[in-house]
């Protein structure tokens, strides 16, 4: 019970981060987002973004910094079974039901929905 | 607007600047902040709860869990985008909606929608990655930089 809690402080945490960069540092949403995804990636290569979230669970991997620790994550496991090449072929190995999703189900939101407002 | 800009501006577009900026509304830090953490956190609760829903009745541990937890995370954001209800989230909740995977699948939901009177082909795939494009292009290119780093690394015996 107590990873819900861990998941609410770190997953409210990570957007805090993400809300300081908007209003202090003036950034725009989508450089905020790019920040966060290429500080995901940056951890997720020195190891420190698993630990995270085995502790947080969704705390840590619904955030999309933990899109950037994905990545690094498939094309590390890729590269270790096949060789450098991995990297290529891997880096859409964990995030592809993400990516896949995205892509699906917003075109089905086109089809289905009117734009509101 | 930064000092180097204004240094172009003639005195009475500085003055205008000087009102605008009286007039912007106050935005209060510790407010927003405050309102990104209840979102951000609850986002993530719900998370939690699909992810312990696929380790209790699905065989996934609490690693591979992630990501049919954020699949399903992804098709609410891209349900309540199509309702309409997102937007209005976002107004209250700033950052505590748009970082968590669920604002990802607002962004592409959205240009999708917003798009398709141009067409599907031109109007609907050709800007459905328009806003949440940097995310993917910024997040593979520094996952492939790290990951070639890091191999270096190991390739060296170091790390």
């Amino acid at each position: 019970m107590e990873k819900f809690l861990f998941a609410f402080l770190v997953g409210g945490l990570i957007c805090v981060i993400g809300q300081i960069m908007l209003d202090i540092f003036h950034l725009t949403p989508a450089h905020m987002t790019v920040s966060l995804v290429v500080a995901g990636a940056v951890l997720g290569g020195l190891g420190l973004y698993e630990p995270l979230i085995r502790v947080a669970g969704a705390g840590a991997s619904v955030p999309i910094s933990s899109f950037g620790n994905a990545l690094v994550k498939g094309a590390l496991s890729e590269a270790e079974r096949t060789g450098v090449i991995g990297v290529l072929t891997g880096i859409f190995e964990v995030t592809s039901a993400g990516i896949s999703s995205a892509i699906i189900f917003g075109f089905l939101a086109s089809l289905l929905f009117r734009p509101k407002g | 607007m930064s000092k180097k800009k204004n240094k172009k501006l003639t005195p009475v577009r500085q003055e205008y600047q000087a009102l605008a900026r009286g007039r912007e509304p106050k935005r209060s830090v510790p407010l927003n902040c405050a309102r990104a953490f209840v979102a951000g956190g609850v986002i993530s609760v719900i998370g939690q709860f699909f992810q312990w829903l696929f380790m209790t009745f699905f065989d996934f541990t609490e690693v591979t869990a992630a990501n049919p937890t954020v699949a399903v995370m992804i098709i609410l954001g891209v349900l309540l985008t199509g309702l309409g209800v997102y937007d209005h989230l976002a107004q209250w909740a700033g950052a505590g909606t748009i970082v968590p995977v669920t604002g990802f699948a607002n962004t592409v939901a959205s240009a999708a929608m917003e798009h398709r009177s141009e067409g599907y082909v031109l109007g609907v795939g050709g800007n459905m990655f328009k806003i949440a494009g940097p995310v993917i292009t910024f997040g593979v290119f520094s996952a492939f930089v790290t990951a070639v780093v890091k191999l270096i690394f190991q390739a060296l015996g170091g790390i």
